[in-house]
């Protein structure tokens, strides 16, 4: 009796795993064109952390042999470039009635520097879409610097290419005033220093 | 610049010997077709730091020491990056 049960059961399970084979295939094959149709759309596959830190040090480089010392220092220390404006200043004796501060990869920000008023956020990208290290998207340091050179060769040319918008469509205003503040007691440490 | 790996040399040369000229042309000539702009950093007299963004070479100042090649500006992503 216990033969016949055991026996049963053998050709029981043998029945259903022949049954189960082609679906269990397919699946399997499903699942393993699923995981590799995941791993190519991941913008994250190819990236490789070393190589974009090289790449930011390379350009910071870059920047840091473009832009004044002064500059420079702002970015270091701070993380951000303030720019003059240009338009409609025939010299410099007149003032400066507005500046700009640069974020890496974010949108430009307007301001006036005799109140802190946030004027403009200019919305502007740098996309290469050759994509030749597999990312479209330039390090930190030359975002900043093709913000940089766009505003002070042709300011005009940039603001027209960007996409405008009130302030704190994607940057914090209270950052940005923080962030001025910042600059501020920078500046007046440094001319402290210079003046000791 | 490049993404993902920040500055590459392209070409170099001396624009006073016509071979070289010619070479720092053709790669002005690419670049520009690839879509990218191109600037020159300056240093006004009073030591202030720009740059010059130039369309043909023959707008690149003769004692510039380079030509800086970055993607044309495109307006930016409207992502909240808040």
């Amino acid at each position: 009796m216990g033969l016949a049960l055991g026996t049963a059961a053998i050709v029981l399970v043998v029945l259903l795993w022949e049954l189960a084979r082609p679906t269990l295939k397919r699946a399997l094959v499903r699942g393993r064109q699923l995981w590799r149709a995941r791993g190519r759309a991941n913008p994250l596959a190819g990236y490789d952390p070393g190589r974009e830190r090289r790449a930011e040090q390379r350009a910071r480089e870059l920047l840091r042999s473009c832009v004044s010392a002064h500059d420079w220092a702002m970015y270091r220390d701070l993380g951000f470039l303030r720019v003059w404006g240009a338009l409609g200043v025939s010299s410099e004796r007149e003032g400066v009635p507005y500046a700009y501060l640069i974020y890496p990869h974010k949108p430009i920000v307007a301001y006036v520097p005799a109140t802190g008023e946030l004027l403009n956020e200019y919305c502007v990208a740098f996309p290469d879409h050759s994509k030749p290290y597999g990312s479209a998207r330039l390090p930190d340091s030359d975002d900043v610097l093709a913000k940089w050179m766009a505003l002070t060769g042709d300011e005009r040319r940039l603001v027209g290419e960007a996409n405008m918008h009130l302030p704190g469509r994607q940057i914090d205003p209270d950052r940005v005033r923080r962030d001025l503040a910042r600059l501020r007691r920078w500046e007046l440490e440094r001319d402290n220093v210079r003046a000791a | 610049m490049k993404p993902g790996h920040g500055e590459i040399v392209l070409a170099e040369g001396d624009v006073e010997v016509p071979e070289q000229e010619q070479e720092l042309i053709e790669a002005f000539r690419r670049e520009l077709d690839a879509g990218m702009w191109a600037a020159v950093p300056t240093q006004a007299p009073g030591g202030r730091r720009e740059a010059e963004l130039v369309k043909s070479f023959d707008d690149v100042p003769r004692d510039a020491e380079r030509v800086i090649f970055f993607p044309r500006a495109a307006g930016g992503a409207h992502t909240s990056t808040r």
